[in-house]
């Protein structure tokens, strides 16, 4: 049964990082292991504590133990445990860690010319962990990230659902959606101009349609192989990477990422996922105020991107900051991505603001950077939001998350701290200037080298 | 006129610009229209052109006059493209058929201090993009002005977003790129617009250079090769004084705008921004005595005390310029420190080769204001000491009595992410409105 394949497979790989991690010192376990770096209770008091899915409480306290959030509330309601560490926050606000859908920190590629079609591939495995912009992400609040390779393929890989906990090995920053499957990440696809190129690659939309399709019936027919193999070895096909990964696709476990911006592509997107019944997130979506309702008909969710000028390339020349209030408005389910380097992740709550700007709501444009984009990695069960159960990520802002006197102050994941303005070192992270004199890859690291966060 | 009608950018100000953007009464134009449909059409355009009147009021719950401390309840009045009156609401009475316009805040029209709009266009293909010519990496004969398409959608792009002047030109990339312009963003052609034809050479430092040309392939042969066309350029200039014509050289024109700027007639506005990079921007200009513009200078916040020393104006990068290359260590605290240091500065929108196509100097200012900048210091740095250091502060860069009427309405603090303009206005004719 194809089912168990993949999942055996990589539940093997996960019990081996599991086992390592398990005999490693260093604070940090992947959501596998069950233990966390977190060993006393934390509370943080005094803040505006806005939940997003819930309530904001101007007096809050939120209370953190082994990597979760035990508790938050009015401070009147919630009971400090008598070990914890106080945080006060007095005067701060207090927001779940930001979940981006869309980005390019890491330093990872992707398929390379040979095709145009690359399901096998995997940024998993070109990722550096200690890459600065990862650094520069927890600055700007980001806690969980979907990680991408480019758009320059119809597919061009594996993209990488990480939390950013400092680490050297990639696994230990993956958010396993599924522990049956394993899977870690969504599929990237692209339409439009960016994939045209000379063969193999398409040289028109309709050819790029039409090599999309070939490929996921090739899949069709794979997972039908293996469906009638049942319990026979024998009669199961050879083991292929790309197929398999497209029938995780075809099986809804792994979520398809697709870049489009002309409001044709975004439409022709939807035809296809629609056709082989996949789930979607529509990225970009420069259009989108051309066929919001369209969209929003379809039920795919959209990660959208804010920029400050128009044009730059002919599929960008309507990029209109009135996307956001327009998708509010027809009931799209919709989110704001950085595409780092595109847009900086240190400035991400800047996007929603000018979407705020335009005359978007305050109440989407909070989830439009937590909750709604944890909804388009399938990890709105663990991130997104300040609710008991949840893992605790969260940041302390100096104020208003849509002003532009707000600072990040602190960034917490999985109830450790891993960011904080106020020291030096990592405040050139937010400011600028840490690549000189020698650069910060080898510096010191919150809760990294001292093993948790009392320090 | 259809390319405005399509264009989501520009909807209301498209019209007001297309029809009344010159402040020339639409009636002398239209006069010439014979067709019975084409006036209706005029007439329609007319009524939603909201620009008919050349008397304005413009009230404020905050006025930045850039002359003092700015105005609670504060009025300008403007009259015929000029600033007729300034004050607060308590002492002037708005005259009658003054057509009246409020919001929370008004700033005088904001000056980008360097950009490539206008020869750079926003579809980014190659016919919208003339701001690099790369068969000569010594080019000192371009002239902005002869590339410069007023209409072009990023000019008006800025002009919604309150920018009312550019200093605009060649982009950074050659050792010499081009003269540099400075033009009001309204205008149907680059006469109209124009406010100063010759600025400054472009000259750039550094690695810039050696991604576009074989030749210089380094920093110093780059330099070499500068310094090089500078001495020949001080010989020719000393031969076209001689007061023999006869003994005058033949006109040469890149050598002419060398030296001139030898001569202290324009800027050289130089591009550097590694710290060793500055830091031969500032050799080269003690050596010739140019006047200078530091434009760039990712790294100038380890440069302080040798900047303040040199006594040049820093053209900053924009605050969120992407952190590689040459850039890797900018700042987005290094304005502030600026102005802690004594050293006068200015914004700019810079050059983009991709997305953003332009940046917005109003957005790069919010920025630096976020972290540590005097909103005072960031209002001059793009007003009043652009204004002077271009030479044109008799005409821009505050409100005052007989000053252009460019000026900025804003729905809130002009650096809050979720405030806006909401009206623009360029020689005292309203060029943009927020709808």
């Amino acid at each position: 049964m194809m089912p168990n394949r993949i999942p055996t497979f990589l539940s093997v790989l996960v019990t081996t990082f599991s086992l390592v991690l398990l005999s490693w010192t260093a604070p940090f376990f992947s959501p596998a292991a069950t233990a966390s770096a977190q060993d006393s209770p934390v509370a943080v008091t005094g803040a505006q504590i806005i939940t997003v899915t819930g309530q904001t409480y101007e007096n809050g306290t939120l209370v953190v133990h082994e990597g979760r959030i035990i508790a938050v509330g009015d401070a009147a309601d919630v009971a400090i445990p008598a070990d914890a560490e106080m945080v006060d926050a007095s005067g701060k606000v207090v927001m779940p860690g930001l979940v981006d859908s869309h980005s390019h920190i890491g330093e990872g590629d992707g398929g390379d010319r040979s095709a145009a079609l690359h399901p096998d591939v995997r940024i998993l495995d070109t990722i550096n962990p200690r890459s600065d912009s990862f650094r520069r992400a927890l600055a700007g609040g980001l806690t969980s990230v979907n990680v991408m390779p480019g758009s320059g393929h119809l597919i061009s890989g594996q993209t990488v659902y990480l939390k950013l906990r400092p680490a050297n090995r990639i696994e230990d920053m993956l958010i396993i959606v599924d522990e049956e499957t394993g899977i870690y990440g969504g599929l990237k696809l692209a339409n439009g101009t960016n994939p045209l190129r000379q063969p193999p690659f398409p040289g028109t939309r309709a050819k790029s349609a039409a090599m999309v399709r070939a490929e996921f019936i090739k899949a069709q027919e794979y997972q039908a192989r293996i469906q009638a193999a049942g319990d026979d070895p024998g009669r199961m096909p050879a083991r292929d990477l790309a197929l398999e990964t497209l029938v995780e696709v075809l099986q809804g476990k792994r979520i398809v990422h697709n870049h489009t911006h002309r409001h044709d592509d975004v439409l022709t997107a939807i035809r296809l996922a629609d056709e082989f019944g996949y789930r979607m997130v529509l990225h970009h979506v420069t259009d989108a105020w051309k066929v919001a309702d369209e969209i929003a008909a379809s039920g795919y969710p959209a990660s959208i991107i804010y920029i400050d000028s128009p044009g730059g390339k002919l599929e960008a020349i309507n990029l209109l900051p009135k996307s956001a209030p327009i998708l509010e408005k027809a009931g799209v389910d919709f989110g704001f991505h950085t595409d780092d380097p595109i847009t900086d992740s240190r400035l991400f709550l800047r996007s929603p603001a000018f979407g705020m700007r335009e005359g978007l709501g305050r109440q989407k444009a909070l989830e439009s950077v937590t909750i709604a984009n944890a909804r388009q990695m399938d990890i709105d069960d663990r991130v997104g939001s300040l609710e008991p159960g949840k893992d605790a990520d969260f940041i302390i802002l100096s104020g208003d998350p849509f002003s532009v006197y707000t600072r990040v102050e602190q960034t917490w994941i999985e109830g450790v701290k891993v960011w904080d303005f106020s020291d030096p070192e990592d405040r050139r992270f937010a400011t600028g200037g840490h690549k000189a004199n020698g650069g910060g890859a080898h510096g010191h690291r919150h809760g990294y080298h001292h093993g948790h966060h009392h320090h | 006129m259809r390319f405005f009608l399509m264009n989501p950018f520009s909807p209301a100000g498209a019209f007001a610009e297309s029809f009344a953007g010159t402040g020339m009464p639409v009636s002398i134009r239209s006069a010439a229209v014979k067709t019975v449909t084409m006036l209706a059409i005029l007439a329609i355009l007319l009524v939603m052109a909201p620009t008919a009147s050349t008397q304005i009021a413009v009230t404020a719950d905050t006025v930045y006059t850039m002359e003092g401390e700015p105005l609670v309840n504060g009025v300008v009045l403007i009259r015929d493209g000029k600033i007729e009156r300034v004050g607060r609401a308590s002492e002037i009475a708005i005259p009658d058929g003054y057509e009246q316009f409020a919001g929370a805040v008004v700033t005088p029209g904001l000056i980008d201090s360097r950009s490539v709009v206008g020869l750079a266009g926003y579809y980014n293909q190659e016919h919208d993009q003339d701001q690099l010519e790369r068969s000569n990496a010594l080019q000192p004969d371009l002239r902005a002005i002869d590339a410069y398409n007023a209409r072009e959608e990023l000019v008006g792009f800025l002009r919604q977003n309150g920018i009312t002047t550019v200093h605009t030109g060649h982009a950074p990339g050659a050792i010499v790129s081009g003269q540099t312009m400075v033009a009001k963003t309204s205008g149907r052609t680059v006469d109209e617009a124009l406010l100063d034809s010759t600025t400054a050479l472009a000259i750039t430092l550094g690695p810039g250079v050696r991604n576009q040309f074989d030749t210089p392939g380094t920093r110093s042969k780059g330099i070499a090769m500068l310094r090089q066309e500078l001495i020949r350029a001080a010989e020719y200039a000393e031969k076209r004084r001689h007061q023999d014509p006869d003994q005058r050289p033949g006109r040469d024109l890149r050598l002419d705008a060398l030296a001139d700027m030898l001569e202290g007639r324009i800027f050289a506005l130089v591009t550097a921004h590694q710290a060793h990079d500055i830091m031969s921007a500032l050799r080269l200009q003690r050596e010739f005595g140019f006047p200078m513009l530091l434009e760039g200078a990712s790294e100038a916040w380890m440069l302080l005390d040798e900047i303040r020393e040199a006594d040049v104006t820093v053209i900053l990068h924009p605050s969120m310029v992407r952190l590689r290359g040459e850039t890797e260590n900018a700042s987005l605290t290094t304005a502030a420190k600026l102005i802690e240091a004594g050293i006068p500065f200015v914004f700019q929108s810079g050059y983009e080769s991709y997305v953003p196509k332009t940046r917005v100097v109003l957005f790069e200012a919010a920025i630096a204001v976020g972290f540590g900048l005097d909103r005072m210091d960031a209002l001059r740095a793009l007003t009043a000491t652009p204004a002077q250091l271009f030479g044109l502060d008799h005409r821009l860069g505050s409100l005052a009595e007989g000053k252009d009427a460019d000026l900025v309405i804003f729905n809130g603090d002009p650096f809050e992410y979720t405030t806006r303009p909401t009206h623009v206005f360029v020689n005292g004719v309203l060029s943009y409105e927020y709808d």
